[in-house]
């Protein structure tokens, strides 16, 4: 019979190959989706750049109270 | 709520961070010093009665640097960028700059607890989590103010996707919750033996090789979720903020987060090879080491790459020259664990100067110059004055990377000297060095070592009087710089 140690061991290889292909498919969905034009995941670098109070924001929170986004 | 045309950015609580990262960073690295010079020159354990022995010493310091100076560090750099990239005050939530407020004392009070409990002898004697189970508490109730605080912020903000460095802080916030405490679980010996004994100390709940397990899984995490993960959290604010340039990619940020997330938390039994673990478990922790160079080096490329078309900034501003310094320091230091967690090396390398080595090229090079770096972007838009003396990071730079060139060059050459010495036999298979010959082949080592402390240690007191400077006496400035922080030459 398979001891608890070497059960613990293959869980884990197993639990690794079906993190590494989530991962992969992330890697696939990020490059797909901007690929097909459905989100362009450069712009959200200027958030960095443009971060005065008063700077637009580059998607407003659509959950804002709507007094202060009334504020912007 | 305030009206628009007054609303600022509030960074009373960034500003009470700043000054704790200089008093902890003046505070831990002087003991750093100390302790350096004390393995060189044995009889200056004996300055101080108890109270100035290695054995004390040593936690004040790697505590005081982590938890006081580099903590203080990124909750300043928290308080001061979550603000800027979510596009909402704090002054805008009374309740939030309450929960910041108190954030900060507690979190002061506690440190000054856990510095005065180490130096009185009280420890779990679990490396970086020698806290007994009292200050555990505080650190706990501190940690989950900033979880309140932060998640309080992001349900305020205007922008509706996290930047890049808020998934870093989250993280750091999950991170380490889980870590500390899990392997700080400890039972108070006073009360579950009816009396008995000290009221401060506690057992681990856990036992022999469970502990050593769970102890380097924490271990190595604290190096993930404190030196590494915020770390990369503030640079991909900095960098691009003070040079002007977008991250080079932002995709690649992002699979570089989760390839991070995703290897470092298996890479800590790489601390336990060659020891009673599984050695399946000691391979593991070979493999994912390897593997994390991906993500690091990932992360660095991308930062390195912002700079492209921009390099002349390197040599105009020293602010970019510690940045650019901070992001080669995190290359270095993430090429040089995976060499050192491969089984064959590591048989040299294991409880050798060549690991204190290692750690030092990363927190000095990385995690000290990216937090100079913030902190010195930070103080004109914070004070509202130009930063006091351009000349003055020069000297400091250049000071501390000879000094950071120093300690690592002298502890790689005594370690694997030491490494090399204890496992040396001669013909007939006896081994040809007592431990004191070691001792005596590395002296000059440690030497250069202090000296390499020294070289660094004055460079902090550089950037304290350069900060108080600006704090105080520096050009007012009539409006926030945009990028490159304005300094007096």
């Amino acid at each position: 019979m398979i001891s608890l140690v070497d059960a613990q061991g293959y869980a884990k290889i197993i639990m690794t190959v079906v993190l590494v292909i989530i991962l992969y498919g992330y890697i696939l969905h990020l490059y797909r989706s901007e690929k097909k034009g459905e989100r362009d995941y450069e712009k959200y670098g200027k958030i960095a750049l443009d971060d005065d109070i008063t700077s637009v924001p580059i998607e407003k929170n659509p959950n804002l109270p709507q007094k202060k986004e009334g504020e912007k | 709520m305030q009206s628009n045309a007054a609303l600022e950015y509030d960074y009373t609580v960034a500003k009470l961070f700043t000054y704790t990262t200089i008093l902890f960073g003046i505070l831990g690295m002087t003991v750093g010093v100390l302790i350096a010079a004390q393995l060189a020159f044995p009889e200056l354990n004996y300055l101080l009665g108890e109270y100035g022995t290695f054995s004390r010493l040593r936690p004040i310091h790697t505590d005081t640097v982590i938890f006081g100076f580099m903590i203080s560090g990124i909750w300043a750099t928290y308080y001061y960028l979550s603000q800027r990239v979510l596009k909402v005050s704090m002054a805008e939530s009374k309740f939030l700059m309450f929960i910041g407020k108190l954030h900060f004392w507690l979190y002061f009070v506690g440190a000054l607890a856990a510095v005065i409990s180490l130096l009185l002898g009280f420890s779990s004697s679990k490396e970086y989590a020698e806290f007994e189970w009292p200050i555990d508490i505080v650190i706990v109730l501190v940690w989950v103010l900033w979880g309140v605080s932060m998640f309080g912020l992001i349900g305020i903000r205007r922008e509706k996707s996290l930047y890049i460095s808020m998934w870093y802080f989250v993280a750091t916030f999950l991170g380490v919750a889980m870590l500390y405490l899990f392997n700080n679980m400890a039972i108070p010996t006073y009360f579950a033996s009816g009396g008995i004994g000290s009221i401060m100390n506690s057992v681990s709940v856990y036992s022999g090789t469970n502990d050593a397990l769970v102890q380097w899984w924490y271990g190595h995490n604290a190096v993930a979720f404190v030196f590494t993960v915020p770390i990369i959290a503030m640079i991909y604010y900095f960098l691009p903020k003070e040079s002007g340039q977008a991250i080079y990619s932002y995709k690649l940020s992002l699979l570089s987060f989760w390839g991070l997330m995703f290897v470092y938390l298996w890479a800590g039994s790489h601390h336990l090879i060659y020891s009673t673990v599984p050695d399946w478990m000691q391979t593991m922790g070979s493999i994912f080491s390897i593997i994390l160079i991906l993500p690091s080096w990932g992360s660095a490329i991308n930062l390195l790459l912002t700079m492209k078309g921009e390099w002349n900034q390197l040599t105009e501003n020293p602010i970019i020259k510690l940045l650019v310094l901070a992001s080669t320091f995190y290359m270095l230091s993430t090429i040089e664990g995976p060499i050192q967690s491969i089984k064959s090396v590591n048989a040299i390398a294991h409880f050798t100067d060549w690991i204190p080595g290692h750690v030092h090229d990363g927190v000095l090079g990385w995690v000290g110059f990216m937090t100079f770096a913030g902190l010195l972007h930070m103080a004109p838009r914070m004070f509202k004055r130009e930063i006091y003396s351009k000349k003055l990071i020069e000297l400091q730079f250049w000071l501390q990377t000879t000094g950071i060139v120093l300690y690592f060059t002298s502890m790689w050459i005594a370690g694997i000297t030491q490494g090399m010495m204890w496992r040396a036999v001669d013909e007939y298979g006896n081994l040809m060095y007592s431990f004191i010959d070691t001792v005596a082949a590395l002296h000059p080592y440690w030497v250069i070592r202090t000296l390499a402390g020294v070289f660094f240690l004055v460079g902090v007191f550089i950037f304290a009087y350069n900060m108080i400077k600006t704090m105080t006496s520096s050009k007012e400035l009539a409006q926030e710089p945009k990028n490159q922080s304005p300094m007096a030459a």
